[in-house]
């Protein structure tokens, strides 16, 4: 057993903040995308679009029953084989696609769930005042879904985060990557490594934290 | 006020499953003419007025609002948003937009589907509520409201849309005993301004007030219909007469 070498972690941990933007980046970006692209599929769920509704479950499937780094590798590595175009797709990009898809697919469910469960009555007076279906879902039941889904919603973002640590094995140098890095060159993979860990932590914690503020924002129309 | 449309209901069928609720209903209301409806629990009073606007879709009869008419046979959804524009609803349970405040449960509908300036729907969802007595609660949500409250939102929400004809659901049925009074008298107010009213309600004595017709049903159907002091003093269908004396009496408790 050796002591940690604890100057060599302290003089690591602004090199290593230096890739925070970039994860924030990918996570924030991922999110992003991930946020519209599931609502788009979960509005499609509850309406059941004949057709589309086919390859909207086969999507939610496929990308739910198959593992993020493999669908990453999927993206990075296989699809160029067989889209030319692709050929230039970089790892950051094709990191930001896998987590919206696989991401989506989980929202996507937990969404449906919510509209769901938004009282009927919401549903019937949205359509007495004459609004269209899309005005009713903008309007009135995404916003009031969107308060229910929060948690879980918060919950995948968390995940994504910790996600974009996978960009690492598709040759991006992010934070998994720059450690990856640092370590080989020291051999101090423990002390890296916890470094690594100590920063994923406090970006959940800071996220958590504005979690609370973000549901008691959507809470405010139910304060008596 | 603008010239308003009467409103035709020309042999109206709806069944849920194997049970017809509404059995061949004819009913014609005049531009102004403020009805209501009234019989045993169950006979399709509500669902009639869930056809007339499409929130249940009636399995077949036509439904005509001025130049607008609606065959559920061949209605497409656009003639359904025309329909549900040319009426407004007031609910049972109110069913504010549980995520609007009061002046924006007011003001959404005029702005989303009347296309009217957000300004605009502001001041006539200000002017709504002072008419109502809310001017105070405008910003309070729904939850914060009591149920007295709720309900003088959610006619103010109707009588805002300027609809050819306000439906009424049995609007003070889930109030406490407390709250009804006010609500029968904002709806006294609307119907002093000669706007066409469809009410369903069990307020007899409100009803023998405001009504220019009563119709009585069950089983679905129109069994008699005439002035309130013709039907509710002199019914002729035994129906009827059953039906007012078990309210009279539940009346005498």
């Amino acid at each position: 057993m050796r002591a940690l070498d604890f100057e060599y972690m302290w003089d690591l941990v602004p090199v290593l903040l230096g890739y925070v933007p970039l994860t924030l980046f990918m996570s924030l970006v991922g999110m992003f995308f991930a946020l519209i692209l599931a609502s788009v599929l979960a509005v499609e769920r509850v309406f059941r679009v004949p057709v589309l509704d086919v390859f909207v479950r086969l999507f939610i499937s496929f990308f739910r029953g198959t593992p993020l780094l493999v669908q990453l590798f999927l993206f990075y590595y296989g699809l160029p084989q067989v889209l030319s175009f692709l050929t230039t797709i970089n790892g950051v990009t094709a990191t930001i696609m896998g987590l919206t898809l696989h991401f989506s697919a989980y929202m996507a469910e937990s969404i449906r769930a919510a509209i769901l469960g938004v009282d009927r009555s919401q549903w019937e007076a949205a359509q007495a005042v004459g609004m269209t279906q899309g005005q009713m879902m903008g309007h009135i039941i995404l916003p009031q879904a969107a308060r229910v889904a929060a948690p879980t919603l918060v919950n995948y973002f968390i995940d994504m985060i910790k996600g974009t640590s996978l960009a690492f094995t598709l040759g991006v140098t992010e934070l998994m990557g720059a450690a990856q890095k640092e370590a080989a060159g020291s051999f101090l993979y423990f002390e890296a490594f916890l470094v690594v860990a100590a920063i994923y932590w406090i970006m959940v914690e800071a996220l958590s934290f504005s979690q609370r503020h973000l549901e008691t924002y959507l809470n405010k129309a139910y304060a008596r | 006020m603008t010239s308003k449309a009467g409103i035709s209901i020309e042999g109206l069928n709806k069944s849920f499953g194997e049970t017809a609720v509404l059995k061949n209903i004819n009913l014609d209301i005049a531009p102004g003419e403020r009805v209501v409806v009234i019989g045993p629990s169950g006979t399709g009073k509500s669902t009639l007025l869930r056809c007339l606007n499409f929130l249940d879709r009636p399995d077949s009869g036509t439904i005509r609002v001025g130049d607008l008419t609606v065959d559920p046979a061949n209605a497409s959804r656009s003639d359904i948003l025309a329909l549900r524009r040319r009426t407004s609803f007031v609910f049972q349970n109110y069913a504010l937009f549980a995520n609007k405040t009061a002046r924006e449960n007011i003001a959404q509908a005029l702005i989303t589907v009347k296309g009217q300036s957000k300004a605009d729907a502001m001041a006539r969802a200000d002017e709504t509520l002072r008419e109502t007595g809310l001017a105070d609660k405008a910003n309070s949500y729904p939850a914060a409201l009591s149920g007295g409250q709720q309900q003088r939102v959610g006619i103010g929400r109707a009588m805002a849309l300027d609809a050819d004809l306000m439906l009424f659901d049995e609007p003070t049925s889930a109030l406490d005993p407390e709250w009804v009074g006010e609500v029968l008298d904002l709806m006294r107010r609307v119907a002093e301004q000669r706007q066409t009213m469809l009410i369903v309600t069990h307020e007899m004595q409100f009803a023998r007030e405001i009504a220019d017709r009563i119709v009585f049903m069950s089983d679905g159907q129109i069994v008699e219909q005439g002035k309130p002091e013709q039907l509710l003093e002199a019914p002729e269908d035994p129906r009827t007469k059953a039906f007012l004396r078990r309210v009279a009496k539940v009346g005498l408790e």
